[in-house]
């Protein structure tokens, strides 16, 4: 499914507070135009990965292309500069704000010195319309919204944006099948753009190989599988993690010699 | 609001051609919808009463003290709903109210500037102290309630200091123009305090001030996720309360025409302003808020202690009045969201 081009590469990559090893040596590659999932159990890392790669921390070791090139993120709005953007949980909008004000926040049109209301509402309903985003009405609040709903908004928020790189992180936690659905809707016709790439942090393996070109497993700091979706399955991945499971229990029983000496923090 | 009409169509499947909702109803969701109306509506329902009880309620003289008792908290409320959308609270803005025209009268008097411009840096001073209370706030994260307590206490003891304690004429220097304008005659408080209603009214809907004062409230983190810079959102406020403050303050010194250090009543109409901002239906948990209702709610506010000494009834209720009306407003408040959200309206 890959196009031709890498939108993403991080080689060698290693992140640590203070005592606690984040992330040890981690590589990874996006297509341009790919949905890669990225599993792992809590802890594993993938919070400070994808911190990582939207500016938000600078890592300790390794190296980022975007776009092929070498980059040093400085900040998030250095990277947003460079079309990476985050989904987060918790979704950053504003409940008490409009549909469209929470599309154009921060990047409001003006009209000096009001605001472009109309053409706000214009572009955020055509632009909703246009990545399938059922919504009753652009000017209702946000806390009308059901989840789904809002993480569409999200979504089409950063991508209005012109983010080319998107991380989503857990769009399918607390939500409901069809909730789920809707949003796996919209990360496939975002694949059918062929423009936008994007990383999808899940522990949902059933739902994210619906969607998913290739799924990348993080344990202990490190990619230890990476392998495209059609030769793996929800099977696989389930005893990858559990073995994980094994494997740190046996570990936190007999002390790590590597590790410092210090106890393994539960993770 | 032809799409909230639209929006519970589609949300029902009611049966189709069904012909739009009787006027009385969409009236009620207008109501619902903006919270001001509702203050609007006791407003009015109070002036009505009063009017009726007495015939001196709509007199002229008494109209203008109702405006000149309204203008001042109308005018501290504007700045003050911005601080309480953003989700913080200006506690020194009475001293600030005390300490503005203090300085008119010591620049002028002591230091020989002009008049206006006495006026003018009375007021950069005034926001000098919403600065240092928005910095504090936002850098050394003291929540605002305690930051200002602070700054409140170091203003009244400034005022207290500086005067001895004693009230100050007016400054000579103040020609009859000056006076007329800045609040010695009938209506110059009811106009100052319209437009800057007016105007914050705008600044808070409007604008891009306005949207980021309201995200930086409603979702701290999702504003900043989303490059907002809420600590400078929160200074800009804090400025612009303190400033209205000192600037109502020397209003109100040229209305009584002394300058006296008891003005403002410590925290008294701080306390006014944000319980004309609360009967409005600004909520102060943040991200919400309504500078008209602000202001209506202040015209509440005075025309009960206006109507009610009329009609000869004591003063004292007053305060029963005014502390059932918070919290039956803010019981509305909440509730009425909560209708809101449900997609009801």
């Amino acid at each position: 499914m890959a196009s031709d081009g890498e939108a993403l590469r991080v080689e060698h990559v290693a992140k640590r507070f203070g005592g606690v090893t984040a992330l040890r040596d981690v590589n990874l590659r996006l297509a341009r135009g790919e949905v890669l999932g990225l599993i792992g159990d809590n802890g594993a890392g993938k919070s400070t990965l994808i911190k990582i790669i939207c500016g938000f921390h600078q890592p300790d070791a390794g190296k980022l292309f975007v776009n092929g090139e070498a980059v040093v993120l400085k900040s998030v709005d250095h990277a947003r500069g460079l079309g990476i953007d985050t989904v987060y949980q918790d979704l950053a909008l504003v409940n008490e704000l409009s549909v469209y004000h929470n599309m154009f926040l921060n990047r409001e049109l003006v009209r000096w010195p009001l605001l472009g209301n109309r053409r706000m509402k214009r572009l955020a309903r055509e632009h909703l319309e246009d990545m399938g985003v059922n919504i009753p009405s652009v000017e209702d609040e946000v806390a009308k919204l059901s989840g789904g709903q809002r993480q569409a908004i999200a979504v089409a928020r950063s991508v209005y944006s012109d983010a080319r790189i998107l991380l989503l992180d857990e769009p399918l936690a607390a939500m409901g099948a069809k909730e789920g659905a809707l949003i796996l809707d919209l990360v496939r016709d975002l694949k059918a753009r062929g423009d936008v790439s994007v990383i999808i942090i899940a522990h949902n393996y059933g739902q994210i190989l619906e969607v998913c070109d290739r799924i990348n497993l993080l344990q202990h700091g490190e990619i230890t599988f990476d392998k495209p979706t059609s030769e793996t399955s929800v099977q696989e991945l389930t005893d990858l993690v559990v073995a994980e499971y094994r494997a740190a229990r046996t570990q936190r029983l007999r002390p790590d010699p590597g590790s410092n000496a210090q106890p393994t923090p539960r993770r | 609001m032809s799409d909230t009409v639209d929006v519970a169509a589609r949300v029902e499947p009611a049966p189709a051609g069904r012909p739009s909702r009787g006027l009385a109803r969409r009236i009620g969701e207008a109501f619902l919808r903006r919270r001001e109306a509702s203050v609007l509506v006791v407003a009015v329902a109070l002036g009505v009463y009063f009017a009726s009880a007495s015939e001196a309620f709509l007199t002229q003289p008494n109209l203008v003290n109702i405006a000149q008792a309204t203008a001042p908290v109308a005018i501290i409320a504007a700045g003050m709903v911005l601080v309480l959308v953003n989700g913080e609270i200006d506690l020194s803005v009475a001293a600030v109210f005390a300490l503005a025209p203090f300085n008119m009268h010591y620049l002028v008097d002591y230091y020989h500037v002009p008049i206006l411009l006495a006026i003018v840096l009375a007021l950069a001073i005034s926001a000098f102290i919403g600065f240092v209370n928005g910095f504090i706030t936002v850098f050394f994260r003291v929540p605002s309630f305690v930051t200002t307590l602070g700054t409140a206490y170091i203003v009244i003891g400034l005022v207290l200091v500086t005067s001895h304690a004693y009230p100050a004429p007016i400054p000579d220097a103040a020609t009859e123009t000056i006076r007329h304008w800045f609040g010695d005659s009938d209506w110059a408080h009811l106009s100052w305090s319209l437009l800057i209603v007016a105007a914050f009214h705008v600044l808070l809907t409007s604008t891009r001030w306005g949207l980021h004062t309201i995200a930086v409230g409603g979702n701290p983190l999702g504003a900043t996720e989303a490059g907002i810079r809420a600590g400078r959102i929160k200074i800009g406020n804090f400025m612009m309360v303190a400033t209205l403050g000192g600037f109502a303050g020397i209003l109100d010194a040229f209305r009584i025409n002394t300058i006296d250090p008891n003005l403002g009543g410590g925290f008294g109409i701080m306390f006014t302003a944000v319980s004309a901002a609360v009967i409005g239906g600004t909520a102060l948990a943040g991200g919400s808020g309504t500078v008209i209702g602000a202001a209506l709610g202040a015209l509440v506010l005075a025309e009960l202690q206006d109507g009610m000494n009329l009609i000869g009834i004591s003063a004292n209720p007053y305060f029963i009045i005014l502390g059932v009306a918070i919290i039956v407003s803010m019981i509305a408040n909440v509730y009425l969201s909560r209708l809101r959200r449900a997609g009801r309206t």
